[in-house]
């Protein structure tokens, strides 16, 4: 194990912090989610931390059920893209033929059509709930999983192992599951955080142009939403959640970074 | 027939097809999902006769096959239906839009490209370098952030606490040139962050990339200075890549520019797909998401295109 750089170490610390509050939001937030304690957008003060917003409710509150929403949404969404893609990723690469050709050239298809697009597009047809958000983002961003545990199960179907399971006489599942991902997870964790940031931006996209969490639940995107209006009168309470955004982007950022250059070094630069 | 005319033809055909295909998905994955259009309109309160009555009136009775294809028909021939929630004709209010939108993206790619390209040089020169490290450090903050709180972090700055410019990009038909270009002024500068940074990033990847050539090595050992090596033969090696990069990246601008217009009440065609799919007014989220779709699919034809025009292996086989 080699020592962690700053910047990994950074990204952890603020990743887990991120976590942790989500987690614990309930015990964590000074006052009620939906408690009026102040006046409309009250500057900031002991009692409360970030100031008040667009109706008088605790700000640092609003921010802590909303990091809630947030990665929760985004988790569920991402593990969904991850159970999709990889294992019909590894099946298109072990059963190959038209299961491939199909489920390829599907993929394709999907990626050719912007995902903000698409994702608007079905949401118009359903009804806006959390459900329905961590299905359509999961299965549209599971093409990009698809795409690369397939490429990644290509190579590994051709080694001698492989081979030998298959002689042995072992069926299509246990070539998916005990000999091609165990050796295959590496790349796959690595792509894990870009997916996850991924998933924290598109939802906070969602819910900023109002398609995405719908009140009473608010997640970092739509607490934006709710304050933007005070910008323009130099209220700065809008600003609070966007930096929140950015700031969880970019710590699991410098984490995918370093696992990724770990991988990529271990298999000879041939990772993700 | 030439080589390079065929492999062009075979990429506009194969472009086309999946222009088609992308359609059907669209229309028949609309069709196929739990939701009923004739229902959302008239709420969970419509009587049966209410309903049956609206679902004559669009069509909904018609074999699916039917209605697609008339949906098409109708999009090639410029007419794009009427909107749901105001019965006015689509493409009358999609046509003032989409100039509007187009000139906020061409707008931007102007002033980011160049800018995407000489950053992209400077990085490469310098690789591993403080210039690089600098360049790269600030666009992967950049990267990071959404196109909305790159939005609302310009806009506080730049026009709440400095006053520089007005907050919102209110365009009207009888505004003259340049007082449009200092209403998007904003939107484009966030456009223009968002995207360079993309750009810079892949411009400066391939031309590292075409740097780890033989001939690289061949022209620094011959004594040629730097700046020269990467002017004179690494660029117009790296031009194919980075025109891709270009192009990919203003693909990536068609849709960058949705969230953006809605952050500066700009009307354009993202404003009005966002207010669409609010409303639930699916003819006309179909026709924004169709022209979308189009010009992204298309920017990446000719993506393809110039790569295959700029490379000379293919122009001149032997």
């Amino acid at each position: 194990m080699r020592r962690l750089p700053v910047s990994a170490l950074i990204g952890l610390l603020l990743t887990g912090a991120f976590f942790a509050v989500a987690i614990f939001a309930q015990w964590l937030a000074p006052y009620q989610i939906g408690e009026i304690v102040g006046g409309v957008w009250d500057p900031a003060s002991s009692a409360h931390l970030l100031g008040t917003d667009s109706i008088g409710r605790d700000l640092l509150t609003r921010m802590i059920y909303g990091a809630q929403v947030t990665i929760f949404v985004a988790t569920c969404a991402t593990i969904l893209s991850f159970v999709t893609g990889s294992v019909l990723g590894f099946l298109a690469a072990t059963a190959g033929g038209w299961v491939d050709q199909a489920l390829s050239r599907f993929v394709d298809l999907v990626m050719a059509i912007p995902s903000l697009i698409l994702a608007l597009v079905v949401l118009t047809a359903v009804d806006v709930t959390l459900p329905t958000l961590i299905i359509v983002m999961g299965l549209l961003d599971s093409t990009r999983v698809f795409r690369l545990s397939r490429a990644v199960a290509v190579d590994i179907t051709v080694m001698d192992y492989v081979e030998a399971a298959r002689l042995r006489g072992e069926g299509q599942g246990w070539v998916i599951f005990s000999e091609i991902l165990p050796n295959a997870l590496t790349p796959l964790i690595a792509e894990l955080g870009l997916r996850f940031i991924f998933a924290v931006l598109f939802i906070s996209t969602l819910s900023f142009l109002g398609l995405g969490v719908q009140p009473p639940l608010a997640d970092w995107g739509g607490l934006v939403k709710e304050n933007s209006a005070g910008l323009i009168y130099g209220k700065s309470a809008a600003l609070a959640p966007a930096m929140a955004i950015a700031a969880l982007a970019i710590s699991v950022n410098l984490v995918a970074d370093w696992v990724l250059s770990r991988t990529t070094s271990l298999k000879g630069g041939r990772g993700a | 027939m030439h080589p390079v005319v065929k492999l062009v033809t075979q990429r506009i055909a194969l472009g086309l097809l999946l222009l088609l295909a992308v359609s059907a998905l669209i229309f028949f994955g609309v069709a196929a999902l739990p939701g009923d259009t004739a229902q959302a309109m008239l709420g969970q309160s419509a009587t049966p006769e209410a309903l049956a009555n609206l679902r004559e009136k669009l069509g909904l009775n018609e074999p699916i096959v039917w209605r697609y294809l008339h949906w098409l028909g109708g999009f090639l021939t410029g007419d794009l239906g009427v909107s749901l929630a105001n019965g006015q004709d689509i493409a009358k209010s999609v046509g003032q839009r989409l100039g509007n939108t187009l000139f906020l993206a061409s707008c931007s790619a102007v002033i980011a490209v160049p800018l995407a390209i000489t950053l992209g040089l400077i990085a490469a020169r310098y690789n591993g370098r403080w210039p690089d490290k600098l360049i790269s450090g600030v666009t992967l903050a950049t990267i990071s952030l959404p196109e909305f709180v790159a939005g609302y972090i310009v806009m506080y700055f730049l026009a709440v606490r400095w006053h520089i410019f007005l907050p919102t990009s209110l365009v009207f038909s009888s505004m003259g040139f340049l007082e449009r270009l200092q209403a998007i002024a904003l939107p484009v500068i966030v456009l223009v962050m968002v995207v360079l940074a993309h750009m810079m990033r892949m411009t400066r990847a391939a031309i590292l990339n075409v740097m780890e050539s033989a001939y690289i090595e061949t022209a620094e050992l011959k004594g040629l200075s730097p700046i020269k090596v990467i002017w004179r033969h690494a660029f117009p090696n790296a031009i194919a890549p980075v025109v891709n990069v270009v192009m990919l990246n203003l693909a990536y601008l068609v849709v960058g520019v949705v969230v953006v217009e809605v952050v500066f009440a700009y009307s354009g065609m993202g404003q009005f797909l966002v207010d669409s799919v609010t409303k639930r007014d699916m003819p006309v989220v179909l026709a924004c998401g169709m022209i979308f779709a189009a010009i992204y699919i298309g920017l990446n034809i000719v993506a393809d295109v110039v790569s295959i025009l700029t490379n000379p292996r293919l122009r001149h086989p032997k």
